[in-house]
């Protein structure tokens, strides 16, 4: 009846996972129980859970990428101290079948659930208002991809709880994730998750690709897009591109695991190095679908906070392609080890070199752009400048591992992981916080305290060069990553630094969520009733903050490359006359309740519950052919509604002045 | 995609109480041309709908595509790791793949036919094609069944070897799009039969038929390199 799943399945024994939780049971209830006791169920139902409302789908994704970052970051001070303690004869506290869980969920929860959503969520709430539309373009897929998202993500979070999570690695290579290696539920749950939260991804890269190409204002020509713009289109390809190859490759280990297969095992003429070229296709290409959206939002926050034009605009673009084409030729330098030979290690490191081009390219035109600027020194230009640097020091140590002999020293060093966390905390997450600050405004309406800002971002710089540095003396010393214990006293100072720094960074977040809680609390004090508080340059500022469900009554005509800024230049009246009716998707429950069903059948097939797992896919199915047959899923917003609307906002926009 | 007259809603002036407190802005407001250049009534959010369905369908199309290149590619890879079971040659039965795939392409044709009869606005030769392609489809489906079956019986299941794992994931997932192909065309059928040519229903009977040419192009793809390749 069910499947494998039991009583036993629930690790009574180990107090660390059981206080971990506990805790995550604890803020479950208070959630809950505070909407229960605010009686806001209707309203969270209503207003979010159901919205298509793509800047409410983009706060949830950001909700969604901050709480697992509270989850992944965890795992990585569990990580750090285990290695500050455990050396020579001390044991540390995290017996290593737990440590290799901890690493695997580190490295799934950050990359798939915090960075990806993250960015996803950013696109959402920017990318329609950038190009003047009211919308995405399936605003109902939308939804589905954010729950679908969820669904993965709460997956891994059950793993916590009912069994165990894989103990793998992030990518779950074979032959270890075998089922005849690893016959537990840990890799299934890797699989599930990835697979459902995949799928929504595949759907936003589809989404946001019509969006661009078919729903840009009237005089938006594609070179006079926005760069973040043109980042998240060469993102959104790369999705398309590049998911369906991980779809497939977790999908051949799954018949593997599942049907006795073998396409990865070591018997009967499989090959686990097909695994490994089929999910790095997909893995090369997933590190600039999160580092491109970033440079985007570097590139619009250094041309607001400069005052200035973008220098190299078309260089800019072209570099972005560039680089979302060499992407797709760069995946074998992740196992230069392998012996494929000199020849081919020789052309796969020479493209991964090449790719330093294009991003040094981007590099000098975001220095040329605040040359002579007028610079201001706001906290997303901090995160700017800190990303400048942190990110041309990792981007060298990866070209220094681009060159084959030098990797088969560093392969699967701590050289390696301070190498990949230099660019992407340096990267992405410097790029994820200077974007949720520069957009909060426009997205909630009033501005995140500047001062714990700008403390919040020390503490994460300086965390970081504390927290990494000595990793990349570590990886040159021979030490391997991923190791719960180790015997060179020599190497303990340092890993001992390496956990401050990890504290350090802690303090970086505790003082990030004191800056949300505080500019809530604060919010009348610093509320932006201009809808630009940065003067802005791109559409996005052209509308109130938060913006009215349609973005804008009348759509701006485009006819230079920062429209609104030479909209302002030419002082364009930004108030309407005349106001028409507006033509908006309507809300549906059918993306929640389809991701819910299809999160239960990821469930049921990680315990091998087949009745449920059949049961929970065709339930999914008949949601979705009930929404394709549904009629009634538009409406118009009156124009007298759309004037009344504007004119409040007009009248709170003079007060201001 | 113009401005609308301004007196349509009895005069400017009367929308904005908030703003025109003095005359030359009163003035300006009573000049629509000026609107007309720097804002644009969109007045139908989607007012090019169907082409936007049609441009995210074939986005979606490229990415099953390349779902379909990995399972190529990996049967690329191990087709010839049969790891001493047997071989394409002594499983495949030319004469009758030959058969399922003249199924499918026809099935391909009549779609097409289907499509044209939309044109036309012809809802009876529409469903009657439609429903030719269906029947096509489901013996295309049911031959494959058929073999799969076949090939149990021999002991040549996917878990044999690296080659019939390979082997039976690139058909089945062929198979299984087709599955939904015909399940997507039944609701159709009713679609069509209930609510007529629709802007709506075209718009779906246009994805569907690129599904459907999609499908008979990646077997052509398996025909080839599984079943030419694999017999010669």
């Amino acid at each position: 009846m069910l499947g494998k799943l039991t009583f036993a399945a629930i690790p009574y024994d180990n107090p660390i996972v059981m206080g971990g939780v506990g805790l995550m049971v604890l803020a479950a209830i208070a959630v809950l129980g505070t909407v229960s006791v605010m009686g806001k169920w209707k309203y969270l139902w209503r207003q979010w859970l159901t919205s298509v409302d793509h800047k409410k789908i983009g706060a949830m994704y950001i909700i969604l990428a901050g709480v697992m970052l509270l989850r992944g970051f965890a795992d990585a001070i569990m990580m750090r101290t285990q290695q500050a303690l455990a050396y020579g004869s001390h044991p540390g506290y995290l017996p290593p079948e737990h440590f290799d869980q901890v690493f695997s969920a580190h490295g799934v929860i950050m990359i798939f659930f915090m960075a990806m959503p993250f960015m996803i969520g950013l696109m959402n709430c920017v990318l329609p208002l950038q190009i003047g539309a009211r919308d995405v373009a399936f605003p109902f897929l939308n939804s589905l991809s954010l729950w679908l998202t969820v669904a993965g993500a709460l997956l891994i979070n059950i793993s916590l709880a009912i069994g165990n999570f894989a103990r793998t690695g992030w990518l779950a290579y074979p032959p270890l994730s075998e089922l005849r290696f690893s016959p537990g539920v840990g890799v299934d749950y890797y699989i599930w998750a990835l697979q459902i939260s995949g799928v929504g991804t595949t759907l936003t890269g589809v989404n946001f690709i019509a969006t661009i190409l078919k729903m840009r204002a009237p005089g938006m020509t594609l070179m006079r897009m926005p760069v973040f713009t043109w980042t998240a289109l060469c993102t959104n390809i790369l999705i398309v591109a590049a998911f369906p190859i991980l779809t497939v490759s977790l999908a051949l280990l799954t018949l593997d695991r599942y049907l006795g297969m073998h396409f990865f095992t070591n018997s009967l003429g499989g090959d686990p190095m097909m695994y490994i070229n089929l999910i790095w296709i997909w893995g090369h290409p997933e590190v600039y679908i999160l580092i491109l959206p970033a440079f985007g939002v570097f590139s619009e926050i250094i041309a607001t906070f400069s005052g200035k034009r973008l220098f190299g605009y078309t260089s800019m673009v072209f570099a972005t392609m560039a680089i979302a084409l060499l992407s797709f030729l760069v995946w074998l330098h992740h196992f230069f080890t392998m012996g494929s030979g000199a020849d081919v290690n020789a052309f796969f490191g020479i493209m991964t070199m090449v790719i330093a081009v294009p991003t040094g390219v981007k590099i000098f035109n975001w220095l040329f752009t605040m040359y002579r600027g007028r610079v201001r020194f706001d906290s997303p230009m901090l995160w700017t400048l800190g990303f400048m640097i942190t990110f041309a020091l990792g981007g060298m140590s990866g070209v220094l591992m681009a060159v084959p002999p030098a990797d088969f020293v560093l392969h699967n060093s701590l050289f390696l992981v301070a190498h990949f966390h230099n660019v992407i905390i340096g990267g992405v997450v410097f790029g994820a916080m200077a974007g949720l600050t520069y957009w909060f405004p426009k997205v909630f309406g009033f501005r995140l305290n500047e001062r714990l800002g700008k403390a919040a971002f020390w503490f994460w710089l300086i965390g970081f060069y504390v927290a990494f540095m000595p990793l990349y003396a570590l990886g040159l010393m021979g030490a391997t990553r991923r190791m719960d214990h180790y015997e060179n006293p020599a190497w303990h100072p340092l890993f001992v630094v390496a956990a401050v720094g990890a504290a350090i960074i802690f303090c970086g977040i505790l003082l990030q969520l004191a800056q949300i809680v505080v500019s809530i609390a604060q919010r009348e004090r610093a509320r932006d009733l201009t809808g630009d508080p940065w003067q802005g340059r791109t559409l996005e500022w052209a509308t109130a903050s938060p913006p009215p469900a349609y973005n804008f009554a009348r759509i701006p005509v485009v006819r230079d490359r920062d429209a609104f800024w030479d909209m302002k230049q030419r002082g364009v009246d930004m108030r309407a006359s005349v106001y028409r009716p507006i033509h908006m998707p309507r809300n549906t429950g059918t993306g929640i309740v389809m991701a819910a069903l299809l999160g239960v059948a990821a469930f049921a097939m990680v315990w091998h519950i087949w009745w449920l797992a059949i049961g929970g896919f065709a339930a999914a199915m008949v949601a979705l052919v009930r929404h394709a047959f549904d009629e009634d899923r538009e409406y118009y917003v009156e124009a007298e509604e759309v004037r009344r609307t504007e004119i409040l906002r007009g009248r709170a926009q003079l007060r201001s002045v | 995609m113009s401005t609308g007259p301004m007196t349509a809603h009895g005069g400017a002036l009367a929308f904005r109480p908030g703003y025109a407190d003095n005359a030359a802005d009163a003035l300006r407001d009573l000049r629509p041309a000026s609107d007309a250049v720097d804002f644009d009534f969109e007045l139908e959010h989607h007012h090019d709908a169907a082409s936007t369905a049609q441009l995210g369908f074939w986005i979606y199309l490229m990415s099953d595509c390349l779902l379909f290149a990995g399972l190529f590619a990996t049967y690329a890879v191990l087709h010839a790791r049969a790891a001493g079971g047997p071989t394409a040659q002594g499983l495949f039965d030319l004469p009758y793949v030959l058969t399922e795939t003249v199924f499918l392409l026809v099935s391909s044709f009549t779609c097409g036919l289907a499509t044209l009869a939309m044109g036309r606005r012809s809802r009876g030769a529409t469903l009657a094609w439609l429903a030719v392609t269906f029947a096509l489809g489901l013996a295309f489906v049911g031959m494959e069944v058929h073999e799969f079956a076949r090939l149990l019986a021999q002991q040549a299941g996917p878990d044999r070897s690296a080659f019939l794992s390979s082997f039976f994931t690139l058909v089945a997932t062929h198979g299984l799009h087709v599955t939904c192909g015909l399940i997507w065309m039944a609701i159709m059928l009713v679609l069509v039969l209930r609510k007529g040519l629709t802007p709506a229903t075209v718009s779906r009977l246009s994805c569907l038929s690129l599904f459907w040419h999609f499908l008979d192009i990646i077997w052509v793809g398996v025909f080839t390199l599984v079943y030419l390749f694999g017999v010669s």
